[in-house]
């Protein structure tokens, strides 16, 4: 029988088929964070349920923490101390490992998994956070869930999934110049919806996926449910294998060699069938951006504003009309110029070491312009050193950037810091939401060279004409 | 857990496609380390004129008197995307939301649904129009009846307790039960316990360098 990468992974981990559709798969790795993983761990006792293995069980602050130079436990956001407090009593009750404030390895949870080899191939990993399918990047089986579904987790390290059907979106040929994983996620978006992916899991693959290292794969997964998808996942190739040699809690020795040849068998037969397959051209993948209030309004940083479609129905429309109403902006507008106020890179999608150097270059001798608020957040505190030893820091300051502690920071608005009312932003984040990044903020979303490029300009640029 | 068989009353349009689960309870309304005290905050960017304020806005749905005691969501496609935040069906839950129907819905959130008897119910989009231009005639009078037992929605006149058209609809038979009796999943779960155990020895023989 031929089997696809999920059909293998879903295989190794099903317990049972149990008689009402569902099935009852094993979860090899929990990982939580202080905004939704204090709530679940308190549940869990208040139902007096242990967590059953806590070695396999990870937290860190990065949801709700601070990071601005000098953080404490004290948050911008109003009560986030108390989901800090809450968190790391949680986890000291539960023997949790816990990444804290001020640990070494803090970091964003989908930065610091993969980093510490923590995520690994064939492996089941599950956490209260929808961009959990980033680490589906180095072939592991890796979603989001709700809290409830994590107490599930954490006491009795298996969840009852209803079984997805398999995508293969082949990302063909060669990226073009200043063209990044960050514009093929959005351009699949862009093309086949915000709902396009629903109810799939998404083998990713083709030549440019191969093409790209570990960090540029964590960011194409990232947004595999701004697709709407269950996850996103890559085949483990030479270089996933090499990216976890030596990391802290990825196999060693004589394990290790165990688990290279298992890994070296996770990838999707020839003649595997796939429910659904996309083939995508990446010749025609500009420099992407977003211009409306969903991740599916995306297009060519070179494009105008698009018009509604003649085929589009009354909600399409509406969805439209609210679209340009909420972005300031008119059909026929061209993107590129369109002044900004705010530009904005971190967050789960684009912090990673890859991610600033590619920024760094773009900055590298030039400055902000006045007026605009650059901020830049590396994703962990180990992105932040090794950024800093390479002397990338200096570059983001000295063009005009803040340069900042490690965590989500402000992908997200929860009442603390934001970038201001309908303040217009180029955010190399994930969701353009309604608000996500502050009142009425208006966001864009576009890769780190596009957001360092378009901050210089002072209005959406052509990272293209920077590099 | 609150069990789910049949439930009858005000259904509200929402028709937007793809509303995310940040605008059903931004992150700044999630204040407490609890799942309670989120009612205040659904739809807080839409519900209020100012953003941190609490004066309604009249132009909400849910703001207007004929939508008064609305217990059913009529939305877009995707309902539920985005963010994995259970705050959004536990704010829905605690402001009176017992079942919401869309053509679609973002998966953590329909999970989420079902773990707190909440029913998402996945009609065609056609169908949701029409069950939307029902209620609109007089909501008070025109609510929906839906019966998770037979799996039904249908359109129905309070005044004239007539049914005026009627949907089916599917779910899958785990999630039904599991809003039919009010189950708790952990608790099905144990008992496999062994099963579960014994699939963990054969694993870890098989896969040591995860333990």
């Amino acid at each position: 029988m031929h089997k696809t990468l999920f059909e293998k992974i879903w295989q190794n981990h099903l317990v049972e088929e149990l008689e009402d559709g569902a099935a009852l798969i094993y979860i090899d790795r929990v990982f939580l964070h202080e905004r939704t993983g204090s709530i679940a761990l308190k549940s869990l006792e208040a139902d007096k349920r242990a967590v059953v293995s806590p070695e396999h069980v990870f937290c860190t602050m990065d949801h709700i923490v601070d990071t601005v130079v000098g953080r404490g436990d004290n948050t911008k956001v109003p009560s986030g101390k108390n989901f800090i407090l809450a968190t790391r009593q949680a986890c000291l009750d539960a023997n949790i490992k816990l990444f804290d404030v001020n640990d070494p390895q803090q970091g964003i949870v989908h930065v610091i998994s993969p980093e510490l080899g923590i995520v690994q191939p064939g492996a089941t990993l599950v956490c209260p956070d929808s961009h959990t399918c980033s680490q589906g990047a180095l072939g592991a089986l890796a979603w989001g869930i709700g809290s409830s579904e994590a107490e599930h987790a954490l006491a009795i390290k298996t969840l009852r999934v209803s079984k997805p059907k398999t995508m293969l979106v082949n990302f063909n040929g060669e990226l073009g110049f200043g063209v990044s994983a960050k514009d093929m996620i959005l351009h699949l978006i862009g093309a086949y919806g915000a709902a396009g992916g629903a109810g799939y899991v998404i083998e990713f693959s083709g030549a440019a996926v191969k093409e790209l290292d570990i960090e540029a794969r964590l960011t194409l997964c990232n947004m595999a449910v701004e697709f709407s998808a269950f996850t996103g996942l890559v085949a483990p190739d030479e270089k996933a294998i090499d990216y976890l040699d030596g990391r802290e809690y990825a196999p060693k020795g004589e394990l290790r060699e165990q688990a290279v040849k298992f890994w070296q068998s996770l990838f999707s037969d020839e003649q595997a069938v796939f429910d659904k397959i996309i083939d995508i051209d990446c010749s025609k993948i500009s420099p992407t951006i977003t211009w409306g209030n969903s991740p599916q309004h995306a297009c060519g940083v070179d494009a105008v504003v698009p018009k509604v479609d003649k085929n589009a129905t009354e909600n399409q429309l509406k969805a439209m009309h609210r679209a340009y109403e909420y972005m300031d902006l008119q059909p026929g507008t061209a993107l590129k110029g369109l002044p900004i106020g705010a530009a904005f890179i971190g967050s789960c999608t684009n912090s990673r070491l890859s991610d600033l150097r590619l920024a760094a270059r773009v900055l590298q001798g030039r400055k902000v312009a006045p007026g605009v608020n650059a901020i830049c957040v590396p994703g962990s505190t180990t992105v932040k050193r090794e950024a800093e030893a390479e002397g990338l820091d200096k570059i983001f300051i000295a063009a005009g950037f803040e340069w900042r502690e490690a965590g989500c920071s402000m992908c997200f608005f929860a009442g603390g810091e934001s970038f201001g009312y309908r303040q217009r932003v180029v955010t190399s984040t994930n969701r353009n939401f309604e608000s996500r990044q502050g009142p009425e903020t208006r966001s864009h979303l576009a890769s780190p060279a596009t957001v360092a490029a378009s901050a210089i300009a002072g209005c959406i640029a052509d990272v293209r004409e920077y590099l | 857990m609150e069990k789910f068989t049949v439930h009858c009353g005000v259904a509200a349009p929402m028709l937007q496609i793809n509303i995310d689960t940040d605008a059903i309870i931004p992150s700044r309304e999630m204040k407490l380390v609890s799942k309670q005290g989120l009612g205040n905050g659904l739809f807080a960017g839409w519900r209020y004129t100012l953003p941190s304020g609490r004066e309604p806005n009249p132009e909400f749905v849910l703001n207007q008197l004929q939508y008064k005691g609305t217990s059913i969501l009529l939305a877009g496609d995707n309902f539920g995307c985005g963010s994995s935040r259970e705050h959004a069906v536990w704010a829905l839950k605690e402001y009176g939301i017992k079942a919401i129907i869309a053509p679609g819905f973002g998966s953590i959130f329909y999970n989420n649904c079902i773990r707190n008897g909440i029913l998402p119910v996945v009609l065609q989009n056609e169908e949701v129009l029409m069950l939307a231009k029902h209620v609109q005639q007089d909501p008070q009078d025109c609510q929906l009846n839906i019966n998770l037992v037979e799996c039904y929605v249908s359109a129905v006149s309070i005044k004239n307790a007539a049914e005026v058209q009627r949907f089916t609809f599917a779910i899958l038979p785990a999630q039904q039960a599991m809003l039919l009796e009010g189950l708790d999943g952990i608790a099905l779960t144990l008992k496999l316990k062994t099963k579960i155990e014994e699939f963990k020895q054969t694993y870890q023989e098989h896969y040591p360098w995860l333990f």
